[in-house]
């Protein structure tokens, strides 16, 4: 006999009783872990998109929404492709390189990705100059797998074959499209009618590019059948230029364009990571109270039923320190059972419904470990301490027939 | 040596007084088995209570082996308890979610004895009782008369000098009462104080003395059937044990 088997057998005798009192702490703990976690990942995922791209201008349509910075040119409006020439032409400081792009939404094989037209130097010059990390790959950590980069050398043969040449029957194909086709290098793939030789299959990215057919922006406009637009001009600018009004002048230039920031539109994530952490702290002050509620009510229900029970240990010579250990150890129980639990599923929920919720991959965060089970194993000691000192000066006259 | 001096207990229930224990004076000496009877309400059990350290009294006091129990703190009184008391109750008092021998080594527990030496006292004691065989029954799977088996194994699991039984044959049917009599008898012989509160007048007859409580207080004393002109005719055998059992105590002391 030993405290634990004294505490843990009362436990599994009585476990339907305390099951309310543990999915309160539990459920709580999961929500607030979950939240937590893909909270973290997608803050971590903005700043580094911020980190990577901060220096980047978009040019839109005016009727463009700002919802991912990747599929900004899917949008289905267009500007003329004209202002890719005022924009070259412009004296404009701190422009590094442009990149003008047209996409169309294709039918393969009854399953449906983007055509996308580039001007083969300028966009891959500049995706190239992005993070050193290759074309079209979205830059290291922004929440993509690192692993899941690809081959350094397709990419830079990739690169190599593009920047020079991109003929109009020749296009490159992302890592899903080739996926699902089952397309390899040296391929030909009919699209929209006509015929292309896949001259590269990209690397894995992580960004909806992975879903897209490149080909050369001319012949894209030709299969739009739309004349010489475009969707989105990406402007890869310099940081320094930027701060000091680039975008004004880049809108002065072009006054029937919208011109934005990646920094406006990572504001809406930034906007969602914040919602989330608040509501993170609310279910913190609502496990709180709720959770607290419930196992200190249930704490009070188990000392009155225990009565008996305690005067008995108390008539045995079990003094009063004992019986507020053994309620404090069987909360320490709950609370430790909770946060781990709490953590596991926590942990779980975020990895499947991070990417579907906020667009990221989650990973686990072994340190949420030690919140959830600190938090769960301080609120029901917390909420147990009265109860518990309840029980340890209960009288022991409670135990005889009579008094 | 359990003594009272002069004990009081007065409390207020719903707004009236009520005297419990009115200038009770008792003195139980060693080895002795007492049986204290009375009608309901008489102060029975708040005299066991107090005897065992549990209900502090409102007035005078009550001494074990020349120590005032009350002028111990509640955790002194405790300690007293576990190493001096063994209790008996008339529902038995099992912990409902223990087995029949982690029932028994609570008290072992209690005193700091280690794992393999509580298993094994609890053994021999469960042995004793005749439940060798539902050492790891719970109290629900148990008949009425093996729970209360179990209650005695514990009371003498820290081999207790005294023992106070409260009604411990009320719930019992009459074989299983003399079962339970016969035990605190033995124990008795062994050298232990018994003291039993009871309604059974053939259960306290079985005792040294009868003392009789009315109105909180000892209205009056008469020898029990095993009381020193019963015991007379005992054997000698058993007298022989009583000697023996007494010095094993005062050794063990």
């Amino acid at each position: 006999m030993k405290l634990r088997t004294l505490v843990l057998r009362e436990i599994f005798e009585r476990k339907s009783q305390l099951l309310t009192s543990f999915l309160a702490i539990l459920l709580g703990i999961t929500v607030i872990v979950s939240i937590k976690n893909i909270t973290h990942y997608s803050e971590k995922a903005v700043a580094l998109e911020m980190d990577s791209l901060g220096a980047n201008v978009l040019v839109l349509p005016k009727s463009s929404t700002l919802q991912d910075y990747y599929a900004a040119d899917m949008q289905g409006d267009t500007i003329p492709e004209e202002y890719v020439t005022r924009l070259a032409m412009s004296d404009l400081a701190g422009l590094d390189n442009l990149s003008p792009k047209l996409s169309l939404p294709v039918e393969l094989q009854g399953k449906t990705f983007t055509l996308t037209g580039i001007l083969p130097k300028s966009e891959f010059q500049a995706k190239a100059a992005w993070s050193g990390a290759g074309i079209f790959s979205r830059p290291v950590g922004c929440g993509a797998s690192v692993g899941m980069m690809g081959s350094e050398d397709k990419k830079t043969l990739a690169r190599k074959r593009v920047i020079d040449t991109l003929n109009d029957n020749e296009v490159l194909v992302g890592a899903d499209v080739a996926g699902k086709l089952g397309l390899k290098e040296a391929d030909t793939m009919d699209v929209l009618g006509r015929t292309f030789s896949v001259t590269a299959i990209l690397p894995q990215t992580g960004t909806v590019d992975d879903a897209r057919i490149f080909a050369h922006l001319h012949v894209v406009q030709d299969l739009s059948k739309k004349g010489p637009v475009i969707n989105a001009i990406e402007v890869i600018g310099c940081c320094q230029e930027i701060s000091n009004g680039l975008v004004d002048k880049i809108n002065r230039l072009l006054p029937d364009a919208k011109v934005v920031t990646i920094t406006q539109i990572a504001a809406s994530q930034i906007n969602i990571n914040r919602m989330m952490s608040n509501l993170s702290l609310m279910f913190l002050v609502i496990i709180i109270f709720v959770g607290g509620a419930s196992i200190a009510n249930y704490m009070y229900a188990n000392v009155f039923e225990r009565r008996r029970e305690i005067g008995t240990l108390m008539a045995l010579g079990a003094n009063s320190g004992l019986v507020l250990r053994i309620f404090l150890l069987k909360a320490l129980i709950l609370g430790v059972a909770g946060g781990i639990g709490g953590y596991v599923i926590g942990t779980i929920l975020a990895v499947v419904l991070g990417p579907k919720l906020a667009g990221v991959i989650v990973l686990p965060m072994p340190l949420l470990a030690l919140l959830a089970v600190g938090v769960s194993v301080a609120l029901a000691l917390v909420a147990s301490y009265f109860p518990a000192r309840r029980a340890a000066r209960l009288d022991p006259c409670a135990t005889f027939q009579e008094v | 040596m359990l003594k009272m001096e002069n004990v009081s207990k007065t409390y207020r229930h719903r707004g009236q007084l009520v005297t419990a224990l009115n200038g009770a004076n008792a003195e139980i000496p060693e080895g002795d088995f007492v049986s204290i009877v009375g009608p309901s309400g008489s102060g029975k059990s708040t005299l066991l209570l107090m005897l065992g350290g549990m209900l502090s009294p409102s007035g005078g006091r009550v001494l074990l082996d020349d120590q005032s129990i009350y002028d111990l703190n509640s955790d002194g009184r405790a300690c007293l308890r576990k190493q001096k008391i063994g209790f008996v109750f008339q529902t038995f008092n099992l912990v409902p979610y223990l087995t029949a021998s982690e029932n028994v080594q609570v008290p072992l527990y209690l005193v700091g004895r280690d794992n393999s030496s509580q298993q094994a006292r609890a053994e021999e004691l469960l042995t004793r009782v005749g439940l060798s065989d539902r050492m790891h029954h719970k109290p629900s799977e148990l008949s009425v008369g093996q729970q209360q088996r179990v209650a005695l194994a514990r009371m003498l699991a820290n081999d207790p000098a005294v023992i106070l039984a409260d009604e411990p044959t009320g719930n019992l049917d009459p074989e299983t009462s003399q079962q339970v009599i016969d035990f605190l008898e033995e124990v008795n012989v062994e050298g232990r104080t018994v003291v039993m509160v009871t309604h059974d007048p053939r259960a306290a007859a079985r005792a040294k003395r009868i003392l009789r409580l009315d109105c909180g207080a000892i209205v009056s004393e008469k020898p029990g059937r095993n009381g020193r002109h019963a015991t007379a005719g005992r054997s000698e055998l058993m007298l022989n044990r009583v000697e023996h059992a007494t010095d094993r105590r005062i050794q063990r002391r």
